[in-house]
């Protein structure tokens, strides 16, 4: 593992500190902030731009990548289409092979059953490899309530745990920190370790701290990249080899994940590595792949004696439940739509107050929460499609994004009668409303809307700059200058026929 | 179900007759910079039609999720351009709605066939002089510099690549500077300007930057949102640079 791969190597100071992460306010209000910190800004910007290039390296034919991310798709699909199955397939081929599985609707049962195994079993230190899941569940803190000491073991995570953040970026948690912040971090949080900004100095602290606690710990925890219901396989990418050494150093290991991350086959496997860690980091392939299949076997000397794996919900069967919104599940985690959304590397992963953030957040996010909640997540892109041009498995992310609009204003129907996503409806207001019938009524009547935009062009720049949508737009840019003449008028001086 | 990017093909026979569509914003801020695709069309021999009853494409109701208010207004360009005749479209952004959009925001609705055959029909106005008329230009200019500033929706939803900047490298005495982000949004994502005026507002400071950055004098841009959102923000800043419509620098220098 290396301090370098994880954080953003120029250094600044040590002593600026992550105050974006507020959860106050709205969107805007947040990206105010970090809008305005100024390294924080430089650091995303510098890591991004990175990513991007090293992604682009990896798919250097076109046609092979639109192959691959078609395949991927289908693949993905095909699953999602045959979920309640292959869940019940996993089930019971977990069984076969030892493997204890356990549901959870919500992630307050996910949390009480992770607790309840190592009650039963009594823990009280634990390594984590790497998951979005227990961060959606915010297990270590649960934990930690009850007693239960959970260590992050991968750097990034380790890092951002000692201070207390969330991860601002799905893939590199702590890319927001540069090795200042980092080695302020460590100076304050490791015994016996003073400031440095040596990268090798840093990663050879961490090592040192995670190696103890690997050979103490009573169990390990992980998520799961891709579980392969055929086989009962829980598949597991990683660079730095503490997931492996936390699913099989341990004598106990609990995998979480969520429902969505099954497919079919083992076959379905190599299509799907062969996009994850190259739209991910630029990678070719990760350091590690784990491949799960069973507790210690007889006669074998080493992994875990017992194996657990807590399949979530947590509001996925309504996301399910809606044709076009299932698409939101096939998503593989990889960060590729972060990496390259323009407003994500603007204003960092803590400006969406989620577990997710960036693209996939955006869409993520309001349907798991609900859109009374985090309504205004839909609304902070420009729907420019960067993220859909580099997805994987081809999320319509954008698609998305405006449907989410739209279950704001007007929720659809849904089979259990409350709206196909939660807290849809009421996300409107009475003047943005009527705004939009006054626009139909003028643009779906082309009589009033000629008179409407001639009035337009004799009288529209006495419009004053101060009145609300023109206020925000001026702030930064010159008031629009209405044209003289319509085009309709000049098309009909100029002889262009009308029919 | 998913959308993404729906290139055009390119019309057996080379049409007669096309219709034009202005879009609204080209209609009351930059009506010139529409008139100047149409007298491109027309000098290359085609009969362009401007229906009088167009009025907008529905995008901004669309983009909001007002869809009832934006169907209705889709129904009055179908009404307004009944001819099986291709539809011209000097924006990437108004072309990706009708051409991408449409038939998806009539999947349910009884009138879904016009939907989708009014969607078939629509090509945005650089990849139709390419590609449909192979439109030759001679420059008539004086030598100037310019750069490309490429809408995301004629990129990631009308298919355009590098049609726009094929059309002014035939130009003799136009340079043409790439800029650093010229696939970066700039910003304008129609109310995201108003909603979100700070990232807004950061993301097309950037982008001036990545334009000036080239040393070019005039920007180029096929889309009149992206065009009054970066040259308003070039105007109010008081950059030494301006920007135009291409089919407006075309028609100059050609
Ligand atoms: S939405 Fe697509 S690009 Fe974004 S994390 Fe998921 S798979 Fe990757």
């Amino acid at each position: 593992m290396s301090v370098e791969a994880e954080t953003n190597s120029p250094s600044h100071a040590a002593s600026h500190t992550s105050s974006h992460a507020s959860s106050h306010g709205g969107f805007a209000e947040r990206a105010h902030v970090a809008l305005n910190d100024k390294p924080l800004r430089a650091n995303f910007r510098r890591a991004m731009d990175g990513l991007m290039v090293k992604r682009a390296a990896q798919f250097p034919d076109a046609a092979d990548l639109q192959a691959l991310r078609s395949l991927g798709a289908a693949i993905k699909e095909r699953a999602l289409a045959r979920l309640p199955n292959l869940l019940e397939q996993l089930e019971a081929r977990c069984a076969e092979n030892g493997i204890k599985v356990h549901w959870a609707e919500t992630t307050e049962e996910a949390n009480r059953i992770v607790l309840g195994i190592f009650q039963d079993h009594g823990v009280k230190t634990v390594v984590k490899g790497k998951s979005m899941v227990s961060e959606e569940m915010h297990l270590n803190a649960f934990l930690g309530k009850h007693g239960i000491e959970a260590i992050e073991s991968d750097l990034g995570e380790y890092i951002i745990q000692l201070a207390g953040e969330m991860p601002s970026h799905i893939v590199m948690p702590c890319i927001h920190k540069n090795k200042g912040q980092i080695g302020a971090l460590f100076a304050k949080h490791i015994e016996g370790q003073g400031y440095t900004e040596d990268v090798d100095e840093l990663t050879a602290a961490a090592r040192k701290v995670l190696r103890d606690r690997f050979a103490q710990a009573d169990a390990g925890i992980s998520g799961v990249n891709f579980a392969v219901a055929e086989t009962g396989t829980l598949v597991l990418v990683e660079n730095e080899g503490n997931g492996r050494l936390s699913t099989t150093l341990p004598p106990l290991h609990v995998a979480v994940m969520g429902i969505e991350k099954l497919v079919e086959t083992l076959d379905d496997i190599p299509p799907l590595l062969a996009l994850l860690p190259r739209s991910a980091t630029g990678q070719p392939i990760t350091t590690y792949v784990n491949m799960i299949t069973s507790p210690r076997r007889d006669g074998e000397k080493d992994g875990p004696r017992e194996v657990h794996l807590v399949l979530l919900d947590n509001g996925r069967t309504r996301v399910y439940a809606d044709l076009e919104l299932r698409e939101t599940l096939r998503c593989i985690r990889c960060g590729a739509c972060m990496n390259h959304c323009p407003v994500y590397a603007r204003v960092g992963g803590h400006t969406y107050d989620a577990v997710y953030p960036g693209p996939i957040g955006k869409i993520l996010t309001p349907q798991i929460a609900g859109l009374d909640v985090a309504g205004d997540l839909p609304h902070a892109s420009s729907l420019c499609n960067a993220c859909v041009e580099v997805c994987p498995v081809k999320i319509p992310i954008a698609d998305i994004l405006v449907r989410l609009r739209r279950e704001a204003v007007r929720p659809s129907p849904s089979k259990a009668g409350s709206g196909a996503v939660k807290g849809g409806g009421g996300g409107w207001t009475l003047s943005e409303a009527s705004a939009w019938m006054g626009w139909k009524w003028l643009h779906a009547n082309p009589t009033l809307y000629r008179l409407g935009t001639r009035v337009l062009a004799l009288a529209g720049n006495l419009i004053p700059a101060s009145l609300p949508p023109l206020k925000a737009w001026t702030t930064v840019r010159a008031k629009p200058k209405f044209a003289a003449k319509t085009l309709h008028q000049l098309a009909r001086e100029r002889g262009y026929d009308d029919v | 179900m998913s959308a993404m990017s729906k290139p055009a093909t390119v019309p057996a026979e080379r049409p007669k007759t096309v219709y034009y569509f202005g879009t609204c914003l080209v209609d009351l801020f930059y009506p010139n910079a529409g008139m100047a695709g149409m007298e491109l069309l027309r000098r290359e021999g085609l009969r362009v039609v401007f229906p009088q009853g167009q009025t907008c494409c529905g995008q901004p109701a669309r983009n909001c999720g007002f869809f009832e208010e934006a169907r209705e207004v889709a129904r009055a360009q179908f009404d307004a351009f009944p001819e099986p005749w291709p539809i011209v479209v000097p924006s990437g952004s108004c072309a990706g709605m009708m051409r991408v959009h449409y038939p998806q925001l009539f999947a349910d609705q009884p009138d879904r066939d016009k939907a989708e055959a009014f969607a078939a029909r629509v090509f945005e106005l650089s990849w139709f002089l390419v590609h449909v008329l192979d439109l030759k230009l001679t420059d008539k200019g004086e030598p100037v510099t310019v750069t490309w500033h490429a809408s995301c929706h004629s990129m990631r939803e009308m298919g355009v690549t590098d049609e726009p900047k094929r059309l002014l490298r035939s130009l003799s005495n136009v340079t043409l500077v790439e800029n650093p982000r010229e696939r970066e949004c700039c910003g304008f994502g129609g109310t995201f300007s108003v909603r979100q005026p700070e990232v807004s507002a950061a993301m097309v400071s950037d982008k001036i930057d990545a334009l000036r950055s080239t040393g070019a004098t005039e920007m180029i841009t096929g889309d009149c949102g992206c065009l009054m959102n970066i040259s308003g923000a070039m105007e109010k800043a008081g950059t030494p640079m301006t920007g135009r419509h291409l089919a407006e620098f075309l028609l100059e220098r050609g």
